[in-house]
């Protein structure tokens, strides 16, 4: 595949996970998971939640953050050079955004009328349950594999959880986190800090 | 009210940008402060706003800037507003980007990362479980979210897909109670 074409499938990518996105951040970040870490492979879960956790650390919306971000790394992994590189992470951002900034414009249209009606309505209620089940898919599918019909049923993704340090930081993560009520950006530098002192 | 100049609109929309980190949610309150200042949207409107910009697919804080510029200055300010938003995180990010491919193998960073990564995965966790609580006590959204989660994760089904059914599904629902 020429990078012209690469360019080309990471728009129309970008593109549908843009349209499909309902649920901010997190539910953009499930489906790059699922479209193009374990879709298309072209990148490694381990880079995937480095990219998650400076999407999240980073000033800018988290979503947009992260397409930029994948759209780089991925003309990187194809062995493209800076240029095209930066080129990909542009033609990310804006494929993302493109779908919502047109429907965002048909709905400012009909602003009353739209928010007002019971289908509409109807929809996003039905849709918050799906959107819950992509986002835990997506986180664990950062953390095991599954893999049906094969011996391990399911194994560990070690570059993300090499050994039992890493199930303590994220342990000690989760409690900060829904617990403790802390933001993404303490509990993600607090991880890089016990990182620091735990690992050698 | 005075026409706004679409570089005052890029210039508003470049700062939220650049200075809210964490995300549509954390955006919320600085979007609100900078525009209800400027009496470009009024308070009574903003929760409208919101409710509409997290309806429609995308990202929340896009969709406000599209649609807070679209109030001001019509299509070309909905246009500026989303540059103007997505200008300098998209630069910040390409930094850490060259940046990060040449430091990755530095030992402090592998370090900092060995960390971080089991720490991200688990924001995620607590997250889901927060969105989960919305569920309450009604048994078929836990079903969906259940059907949902197994399908991704086991069949390797897109999410696309469930998305895709849930809409018909809802719209094919709600249609036919209230043809009753």
């Amino acid at each position: 595949m020429s990078e012209l074409e690469l360019l080309m499938q990471l728009f129309s990518t970008f593109f549908l996970i843009g349209m499909f996105t309902f649920g901010g951040g997190y539910a953009i970040m499930s489906l790059i998971q699922s479209e193009i870490v374990t879709g298309r492979g072209w990148i490694t879960e381990s880079m995937f939640t480095d990219i998650a956790a400076i999407s999240q650390t980073t000033p800018g919306p988290i979503g947009l953050n992260c397409s930029t971000y994948v759209g780089y790394e991925v003309m990187r992994n194809a062995g493209a050079g800076q240029l095209m590189s930066v080129a990909g992470s542009i033609t990310a951002s804006l494929a993302i955004i493109l779908p919502s900034f047109l429907i965002m414009l048909a709905i400012v249209r009909f602003y009353t009328k739209f928010h007002e009606n019971r289908n509409f309505k109807a929809v996003m209620d039905a849709l918050k349950p799906v959107v819950v089940g992509m986002i835990a898919a997506a986180s664990f599918a950062l953390t095991l594999k599954f893999q049906p019909g094969q011996t391990p049923f399911i194994t560990v993704i070690t570059d993300n959880f090499p050994d039992w340090k890493s199930w303590a930081i994220a342990a000690a993560a989760f409690a900060a986190s829904y617990f403790g009520k802390q933001g993404p950006i303490r509990v993600i530098l607090g991880g890089a800090l016990l990182g620091i002192l735990l690992f050698p | 009210m005075k026409k706004v100049s679409l570089w005052e609109i890029f210039a508003v929309f470049a700062k939220i940008g650049t200075f809210t980190i964490g995300g549509g949610y954390m955006m919320i309150p600085a979007i609100q402060d900078e525009l209800s200042r400027r009496h470009w949207i009024s308070d009574e409107e903003l929760p409208d706003i919101v409710a509409l910009a997290q309806g429609a697919p995308g990202l929340l804080t896009v969709n406000m800037s599209i649609f807070a510029g679209y109030r001001l200055r019509g299509v070309p300010g909905g246009i500026v507003a989303t540059l103007g938003c997505i200008f300098s995180p998209i630069i910040f990010i390409l930094l850490i980007a060259m940046f990060f491919r040449s430091f990755s193998d530095n030992p402090l960073v592998v370090r900092i990362f060995a960390g971080v990564r089991p720490a991200a995965v688990a924001v995620m966790f607590a997250f889901t479980v927060k969105l989960a609580k919305g569920n309450g006590r009604c048994w078929w959204k836990w079903l969906m979210s259940a059907a949902t989660l197994l399908l991704i994760a086991l069949l390797d089904i897109s999410p696309i897909y469930a998305i895709l059914v849930t809409i018909a599904g809802a719209l094919g629902i709600n249609m036919w109670r209230e043809k009753k």
